[in-house]
């Protein structure tokens, strides 16, 4: 891969934020004043479905799609125009292609994540879902395709799995990610599968697994053992990617393929594992990360019951512990990958949403914290809208 | 042909729990429903034409395995949400 050029200068907003909520039983919006001190939270949005992701479009500020489904109602899409004031449902939402006579096709169980497209392509938005597979709309949400360069390559379905090779409630296709400088360049990750990077808009797909780790007892030279948790790419360099991973946390700096595992510079009891990575949007060497319990059965929990945010401003040399206001024992809940999330204040504000139904917020980038909102569903994705610049 | 509608479909059929829909099979019968109300077979039914995982379709009082089944105008279908887990 090129390098391309970095001449990414971002400020900081001023506006008020809007946390975007998706939970195991709806979504939930909390509302924000300008210095981010209160919060409302709003009633419950499509109360009863299951949430996985609701993102607001940076590029207009109105449009917001929500990927949804129920225990019993297959998968779709909800978008809004008006800021979540009212929602059509997608015409035809993400789907497989229909499979010839006497074959099995595969069928959506979920649209797990949703990406807004390139600045430049305005109606563009990337869907990834479970079974595995990235679809496309061009539309603003309104009707989606199946990227066939992906989901049908026999390559990669073999590297994805069957629905037994992933996460308890499938594997999952995450991480989508556009490169601000070119719309045609993006990346992905698959739980399992590993990452990979696409750089003509995804026709076709190179693997960026070196340097990952993977269980013991496995080839790392296997894509399909390698499980990437969260890839999220610097928004002030774009040259550099951070990932979360099952095996776990890494830095790339591209133009290598190489990547590097910072998380070992965490405490050893505590460990690197997590699903949650969260970079700053100006700094290319603060990140923060939540780790959880990866020992013995994988309990997936804070681990020792103790909640706490680890934070690196140094691309990973040395991490630091937030932990200042959280429970200091006895509080067994994590945060999924979608759950933790930055604004673009500053200070940066961080804000997380807890397996428990917690949301978390801290307007000092993680030095301090404020419970914003308890008792929600289980959380499943938080991320904070700028209404405003 | 009569079409009992689910309490999680009825965002669809404004609220509507009993509808009417033409065609000579199940298939038929959900396309019709479809184009009346959009996005409601997509729920039930998936890309590969098969009935969702938690959905059952009783025809009368018999259970519908798929959606090639011949119906009579007089025919009642009823679309259930599986009891699957509370």
């Amino acid at each position: 891969m090129a390098t391309r050029k970095a001449a990414i200068s971002l400020q900081p907003v001023s506006g008020s934020v809007v946390l975007l909520i998706g939970t195991r039983k709806g979504a939930f919006f909390l509302r924000g004043d300008r210095a981010r001190r209160t919060w409302k939270l709003s009633h419950p949005l499509f109360l009863g479905q299951i949430v996985h992701h609701l993102v607001l479009d940076p590029r207009d500020r109105r449009t917001m799609l929500m990927a949804a489904r129920t225990g019993h109602l297959g998968p779709t899409v909800f978008r809004s125009t008006d800021l979540g004031k009212t929602w059509n449902e997608a015409k035809t939402p993400p789907a497989f292609p229909k499979a010839p006579e006497g074959q099995k096709g595969l069928v959506v169980d979920h649209v797990f994540w949703l990406t807004p497209g390139h600045a430049s392509e305005p109606n563009a938005w990337y869907a990834g879902a479970s079974p595995q597979g990235l679809f496309r709309s061009d539309d603003g949400g309104v009707t989606w395709e199946p990227l066939s360069g992906l989901n049908d390559d026999p390559q990669y379905r073999a590297w994805m799995g069957s629905e037994q090779d992933g996460t308890p409630d499938g594997p999952k296709l995450h991480s989508i990610i556009v490169d601000p400088r070119d719309p045609a360049h993006l990346y992905l990750a698959m739980s399992g599968g590993g990452v990979h990077e696409s750089v003509d808009g995804g026709k076709t797909w190179t693997t960026l697994v070196q340097g990952m780790e993977v269980v013991d007892g496995f080839d790392p030279a296997n894509v399909a053992v390698h499980d990437p948790h969260c890839v999220r790419l610097c928004p002030s360099n774009p040259d550099r990617l951070y990932q979360q991973n099952h095996c776990g946390i890494y830095r790339l700096d591209r133009p290598s393929n190489q990547w590097v595992r910072i998380g070992k510079s965490m405490p050893k009891r505590i460990g690197d594992i997590g699903f949650p990575m969260v970079l700053h949007p100006r700094d290319p060497d603060t990140a923060w990360v939540f780790p959880m319990d990866g020992t013995g059965v994988w309990p997936r929990v804070s681990p020792g019951g103790k909640p706490a945010v680890y934070k690196t401003r140094n691309a990973g040399k040395t991490w630091a512990r937030l932990n200042k206001d959280f429970p200091k024992s006895q509080a067994w809940w994590t945060v999924k990958r979608q759950a933790m999330t930055a604004d673009a204040h500053e200070p940066v504000g961080l804000y997380f949403g807890t397996t428990s139904g917690e949301v978390w917020a801290s307007r000092t980038g993680g030095a301090s914290w404020t419970r914003l909102a308890s008792h929600l569903p289980e959380i499943y994705s938080v991320e904070a809208a700028e209404l405003s610049s | 042909m009569t079409v009992f509608i689910p309490t999680p479909l009825r965002s669809y059929t404004g609220q509507k729990g009993q509808v009417d829909a033409p065609g000579a099979t199940l298939g038929e019968v959900l396309s019709a429903l479809d184009r009346r109300y959009p996005g409601l077979r997509f729920r039930i039914i998936t890309e590969q034409d098969t009935i969702r995982e938690h959905i059952r379709i009783f025809v009368n009082e018999e259970q519908a395995w798929d959606l090639s089944v011949a119906l009579r105008p007089d025919d009642q279908i009823h679309i259930i949400c599986a009891l699957s887990g509370g």
